[in-house]
């Protein structure tokens, strides 16, 4: 190793050099420029977006993109200590219900208009799109989205003679009942259906069996708490009913609702599109999936969700065309149509979704024909709303709090925190 | 080599060192090294600590610029009845895990020191926990508590007949489910403090015992324990700190839920950790932490003067 002696002042000079060099660095390598995309782990998200950004790589040379992830556990954490440090990414992804913190927080900037014109946005895709919309301009765009169906294991609902996944709510009770199997004391060996509250089931809960109830979880501006009603008491009696009257699950069987159907001891599981590459490895049994159940009166209802892409608030300059192009094109048709290929996920533009194939696919069939009538749900603190729910659950199981106070209690811890938000 | 050769600047420099006495040359040089150590304390540990209590009086959320707001964050903890249970947990893990620690470690240390068979065996057998990770225990508990079919302490009961338990599902047993746990990983360290404090009692006072001819009990009674005293005193300081700090298991234990249902497990510090990293209320999380600090400080404080040697 040679050592080069520096003066002090010599030092002085190059490290000035160097300052300038790294502050001018951007326009002096025009060529060249590295933007970074966040996301969380998860294996086939991660590996989609490499195959994506490969492809835009070689479709725009002297744009690098490096994707970075970190543990969808401290994600959201991450996004907002890097904004705090002034290190944010360029393009982040994040979920629906975190929009409100982002823009809050600053952490994003609006679409450009030229690129990402409102218009296009909403004749193109899914009207739950809308959510990412504040103040008459968008904020982000989804590759795909989620909804919600009923996982059937077909070797259980053979054993137990039943020929096809249940069409109403009531039917799910009776198919439950006839695959759950209790050993001699009485404990749940077998569940008819999976429940996990942590998970799916508060949205099951909230969004969907509110609404089949003939109710709403909340006001139409999202600001007020509704589910304190007769139809979120129904929702939440139903619910409950299946561990505590029928027995056919139980909170905690297994550790978790996805565990226990895994492994081939639920025959039923309320789940979403983002569960189909995990049970895609499965190789005990063969799955189906079908809609989730209507209710007596043929009423329907999902929630779809979904991980949207924004661009960075502390991009500019060449860093946001980049920005810009990058996510114009993991938008495209094409991205949506490899994002469903590879992680399962359903492209959130309509006539991409739409198509013969997809709507006659018998897996995702079911989860495409929920698009035309789920509900998204407006969240400010999902953690925090989950877990009232959770909480509001584990009262009325372990606590033997009626479900009607439970419901109530609930309803007014989570008013509380919607009250707090909008008056921020 | 001595330090002067080095200061081979300026003779005037020199002329003062050399006036130094020896005894002040080793206090300056003793200063010169710790300089390091305290300086990296000052930074790494004594100015965030510092910053919390100013953070504490404030509103900051991370995203936004923190504003003064005296001791509201402090009016809204002792408001908060989430604040009560989790204060009540903490000292509940406090308040049995502690002494049952220190009770069956310093049992198992006395009969250990008196057996010679397979005595390092059993003794590595005994650390093994302390030197494993925490998260990677909690998960293999947390299968051990499972419900039925796939729990084998439920199991297990099943098998004597009994009726199965909820463990981390119930609101009552969760918490001692998770105690159990604690004290298992610890246990390990705490015997082999107790036996280098039992090692370094001098035979001879034993000897002069037995031939007053005085009993096990009054042998145990009279000389061990008060000459443990100083063992003692810092496993019981180091394993109340451990309690109050418990962290790990509860996390990973009834991460489904974190702090077991109805926050029936939740310690102090996870719910600092839920305010400042899921809520992202920084300020209140800080006041949380003065809290917490303040206890930890009293409670060694009493500790320490409870057993002071007199």
């Amino acid at each position: 190793m040679t050592r080069i002696a520096l003066t002090g002042r010599a030092r002085l000079r190059l490290a000035a050099a160097l300052a300038c060099a790294t502050a001018l660095g951007p326009t002096l390598a025009s060529a060249d420029v590295e933007i970074e995309y966040w996301q969380y782990v998860f294996d086939a998200r991660v590996k989609a977006m490499d195959t994506l950004i490969d492809a835009f790589e070689a479709e725009n040379p002297g744009i690098t993109v490096k994707q970075v992830t970190f543990p969808y556990a401290d994600y959201q954490t991450r996004v907002v200590a890097a904004h705090a440090a002034g290190k944010g990414p360029d393009v982040v992804q994040l979920f629906y219900g975190w929009i409100d913190n982002f823009v809050d927080g600053g952490i994003l900037q609006p679409l450009p208009g030229d690129a990402f014109p409102a218009s296009a946005i909403e004749a193109e895709f899914f009207p739950i799109v809308g959510a990412m919309k504040r103040n008459e301009q968008y904020y982000a765009l989804p590759t795909a989205v989620r909804t919600m169906a009923l996982f059937y294991n077909k070797k259980l609902f053979a054993e137990a003679g039943v020929a096809e996944p249940p069409k109403t709510l009531d039917e799910l009770v009776e198919v439950a009942k006839k695959t759950a199997r209790h050993d001699n004391g009485g404990n749940l060996v077998q569940a008819g259906i999976a429940l996990d509250i942590a998970r799916q089931d508060h949205h099951w809960w909230r969004t969907i069996l509110t609404a089949q109830y003939g109710g709403a979880p909340y006001s139409d501006d999202g600001t007020t708490v509704t589910y304190d009603s007769e139809a979120g008491l129904k929702a939440l009696d139903y619910y409950l009913a299946l561990q505590t009257q029928h027995k056919v699950g139980k909170e905690g069987f297994m550790d978790e609702g996805q565990a226990a159907f895994r492994a081939g001891l639920a025959a039923m599981v309320v789940d979403g599109t983002f569960r189909l590459a995990s049970y895609g490895t499965i190789g005990s049994f063969e799955w189906g999936v079908a809609e989730l159940p209507a209710a007596a009166d043929g009423t329907r209802a999902n929630y779809a969700s979904y991980f949207a892409n924004g661009i960075g608030a502390s991009a500019s300059g060449e860093e946001l065309e980049a920005a810009k192009k990058f996510l114009a094109y993991i938008s495209s048709p094409a991205a949506m149509e490899l994002w469903q290929k590879e992680v399962g996920e359903l492209p959130a533009r309509k006539d991409v979704a739409m198509t013969e194939a997809n709507l006659a696919d018998p897996v995702f069939g079911p989860f495409i024909r929920a698009l035309d009538y789920s509900q998204t749900t407006r969240f400010v603190d999902e953690a925090a709303q989950r877990q009232i729910a959770i909480d509001m659950v584990n009262r009325a199981l372990l606590q033997g709090q009626s479900p009607a106070d439970s419901v109530a209690e609930a309803a007014k811890a989570e008013q509380a925190l919607l009250d707090r938000h909008f008056a921020k | 080599m001595t330090p002067s050769d080095h200061s081979g600047g300026g003779t005037g420099s020199l002329r003062l060192w050399d006036r130094l006495s020896v005894t002040t040359k080793q206090i300056v040089w003793a200063w010169l090294f710790l300089a390091v150590p305290i300086l990296f304390f000052g930074v790494v540990r004594f100015y965030p600590t510092l910053q919390a209590f100013w953070l504490s009086l404030t509103d900051w959320d991370l995203l936004n610029e923190a504003n003064f707001i005296g001791l509201d964050n402090y009016r809204k903890m002792l408001a908060d009845p989430l604040f009560w249970q989790v204060f009540r947990n903490t000292f509940a893990y406090l308040l049995i895990g502690t002494p049952i620690s220190i009770a069956i470690s310093f049992v198992i240390a006395y009969y250990l020191d008196r057996v010679r068979f397979l005595h390092g065996a059993i003794r590595a057998l005994y650390f093994l926990p302390f030197l494993t990770t925490a998260a990677a225990m909690a998960w293999v508990w947390r299968l051990f508590y499972q419900p039925p079919p796939i729990g084998i302490i439920n199991g297990f009961i099943g098998m004597l007949g009994f009726e199965a338990q909820p463990f981390l599902r119930s609101t009552e047993q969760a918490l001692p489910a998770i105690m159990v746990t604690a004290i298992w990983a610890g246990l390990g360290f705490q015997i082999i403090i107790f036996l280098a404090g039992l090692r370094a009692i001098p035979t001879t006072y034993y000897e002069a015992a037995r031939v007053d001819g005085l009993g096990e009990f009054t042998i145990l009674h009279r000389i061990t324990l008060p000459l443990l005293k100083p063992t003692t005193v810092f496993l019981v300081v180091f394993s109340s700190i451990g309690f109050l700090r418990i962290f790990d298991q509860v996390y990973n234990m009834t991460s489904n839920d974190p702090g077991g249902p109805l926050n029936s497990t939740k310690p102090l510090v996870l719910m600092i950790y839920q305010t400042a990293f899921s809520s992202y209320q920084m300020g209140y999380a800080a006041a949380q932490t003065v809290v917490l600090f303040t206890i930890l400080l009293v409670i060694t404080m009493i500790q320490l003067w409870i057993l002071r040697s007199r």
